[in-house]
């Protein structure tokens, strides 16, 4: 077979099913159960941090500590 | 030691360039090194002039590039509309091509001029521009690799002078919206690289937890445009100094090549950089969060997932084999749905918070801006299905979907996002008139409007008198019957123009006095921590 049948074969068969899985997957992984809290949190991320940097004593998700406390 | 390697750097092209201009064999290449060696010789002497100057502290976010990018945002845009509207009366009355400018002013030449001055100057841009003020507000940290963001706002900027000078002295290789030739796009590749360096720089010391989905959409543009870029402009320079060049695929797979990047430029660079500006400019304008993350992160996948196999229905009934085209068609109608789900999603961060639509003519635009997204979504993939396409095809209707996609959604949206950065960027308590950004709103869509109808009825009208045959089967009009028969629409198109322009002539004048007289905002940083007493 030429390269160009095989690359094909190969592309409309396991590579075809490989992305649609991988996207699939996406899809569920987003209505992950728990997954609210965190989209909630991220989608405020342009209201925080709007003048300057976060601190350097921040680290990342410094700001759910605070929360929580 | 960088100090004195950045000289030796600097004199090394100039002196290159110098000798590349005397050995030059065409006018465009002699140009294009004669301005690579002026450039170097004033870097040279810029950079000899700071040596052993002392660090300029760096702390806060790095706005610089971002004020003169909103700068240059406004006036690229000016530019590249003022050449859209001249082009616009010259296919109306051709006895604009005046005999002096023969040769250099014709159609031809200030197409790809205009072209490359809205998407590339003007958009590219504004993409870089707000991603470096997203990407540094949405990571909580200052953009990684100091200069490094200087040389890519600089280097692009060299991008398009020597596509624009290129392009009137007639270097061009001759591919839609890749028209720059090899030397262009080498450095170009080198500028991108670069691009991609600082803004994966500054995700990686985010400090957020989570990466905002501005960014998803505004890194998926940059690496998909690097991919696009490097393979649709593989070609062999004739000779190293000169501007001619010689394209690697030939036929049927240099077309194919062609318009996966020319789909794809419109995927994502138009689209997918764009969104990027929608899903944060929007929230902040609306003073809400978006109206579904969830549906950001699946609008983001499925946009990307689909994009990339939409180019082949700009080949349909040609050489390009029947399943290919076909399967670009699929693509494209399926694409109909993350398009609007994106569309919705952007929408509907407004809801509660409707009544802003009258009273903020800033959020008006973006509003209107995704109105016409969605309309030229959902216009694309209709005009992709076959039949239709043999209608629309070489007609003026691809003219007009393109034009209510970029001046719409790219123009208007850009628009709302200058008139967001300004008075935060100087400083202001808010823009100098709402008053002009309504006269601004109204014109531009007006003059989308005349445009976008105009191009719809001349279109249609075109193709019908294509294909019109009689009883014995003999075609009905010549080409110069479509074209005698066009001309009313192409002055109504005209005037669109003049109206859209207008429009983005008020805003430089209201972004300038919002500089230059607004009220300064309220001290932002007034003691931020201080101690209770």
């Amino acid at each position: 077979m030429d390269t160009y049948s095989l690359l094909r074969e190969i592309a409309d068969s396991w590579v075809l099913l490989a992305m649609f899985v991988f996207f699939a997957l996406v899809v569920l992984w987003a209505f992950r159960p728990g997954s609210r809290k965190v989209h909630q949190d991220t989608a405020n991320i342009p209201f925080r941090h709007e003048d300057k940097p976060a601190g350097d004593g921040d680290h990342p998700g410094a700001h759910l500590k605070e929360a929580r406390q | 030691m960088w100090d004195y390697l950045k000289l030796v750097i600097f004199g090394l092209i100039a002196v290159l360039a110098a000798i590349a201009a005397s050995y030059a064999r065409d006018l465009a290449y002699q140009v294009h090194a004669v301005l690579v060696m002026l450039i170097a010789a004033g870097m040279f002497i810029y950079s000899i002039r700071r040596v052993g100057a002392p660090k300029v502290a760096t702390t806060g976010y790095m706005d610089d590039p971002v004020r003169i990018g909103v700068i240059l945002t406004a006036f690229w845009g000016a530019v590249g509309f003022l050449v859209g509207t001249w082009i616009a009366f010259l296919l109306a009355f051709p006895d604009l091509n005046f005999a002096w400018a023969e040769g250099y002013m014709n159609f031809g030449r200030l197409r790809p001029l205009h072209t490359s001055a809205v998407i590339f100057a003007f958009g590219g841009t504004a993409l870089i521009t707000s991603s470096f003020y997203v990407v540094q507000r949405t990571s909580g940290a200052r953009l990684w690799g100091g200069n490094l963001a200087w040389f890519v706002f600089w280097g692009y900027q060299i991008v398009i002078l020597l596509a624009a000078t290129g392009y009137l002295l007639g270097a061009t290789q001759s591919k839609e919206y890749a028209e720059p030739e090899w030397y262009v796009d080498l450095w170009l590749t080198i500028v991108w690289v670069a691009y991609l360096l600082v803004f994966m720089g500054t995700l990686m010391k985010r400090k957020e937890p989570h990466i905002y989905v501005a960014n998803w959409f505004y890194l998926s543009f940059i690496i998909t445009i690097a991919m696009l870029h490097v393979v649709n402009n593989l070609a062999i320079p004739v000779s190293i100094f000169g501007s001619k060049s010689v394209q690697l695929f030939a036929g049927v797979q240099d077309a194919m090549t062609q318009w996966w990047y020319g789909h794809n430029a419109v995927g994502f660079f138009l689209t997918a950089g764009f969104l990027g500006m929608m899903y944060y400019f929007v929230p902040k304008q609306a003073e809400r969060p978006v109206f579904s993350y969830k549906l950001s992160i699946i609008h983001f996948w499925a946009l990307i997932f689909l994009y990339i196999w939409a180019g082949p229905h700009h080949l349909h009934y040609t050489a390009l084999p029947d399943w290919a085209s076909t399967l670009g068609m699929v693509f494209s109608i399926v694409l109909w749905m993350p398009s609007w789900g994106g569309m919705i999603n952007g929408l509907m961060t407004l809801s509660g918070a409707w009544d802003k639509l009258r009273t903020d003519p800033v959020i008006r635009m973006m509003v209107v801006s995704i109105g016409f997204y969605g309309m030229s979504t959902f216009e694309g993939p209709m005009m992709s299905i076959r039949a239709v396409n043999s209608l629309s095809h070489y007609t003026d209707w691809t003219i007009g979907h393109v034009h209510s996609g970029a001046l719409g959604w790219n123009g208007m949206i850009t628009f709302g996002v200058l008139y967001f950065l300004v008075p935060k960027l100087w400083n202001r308590a808010g823009l100098y008139s709402l008053k002009l950004v309504s006269w601004h709103f109204w014109l531009a869509t007006i003059g989308i409007v005349l445009y976008a109808a105009s191009m719809w009825v001349t279109g249609i009208m075109e193709g019908l008198m294509w294909r019109e045959v009689d009883a014995q089967g003999f075609l009905v009009n010549s080409f110069a019957d479509t074209v005698g028969a066009k001309f009313p629409m192409y002055v109504v198109r005209g005037m669109g123009g003049v109206l859209f322009l207008t429009g983005a002539l008020i805003m430089c004048y209201n972004l300038w006095m919002t500089v230059k007289r607004a009220p300064a905002a309220e001290a932002a940083d007034a003691p931020v921590a201080a101690p209770a007493e």
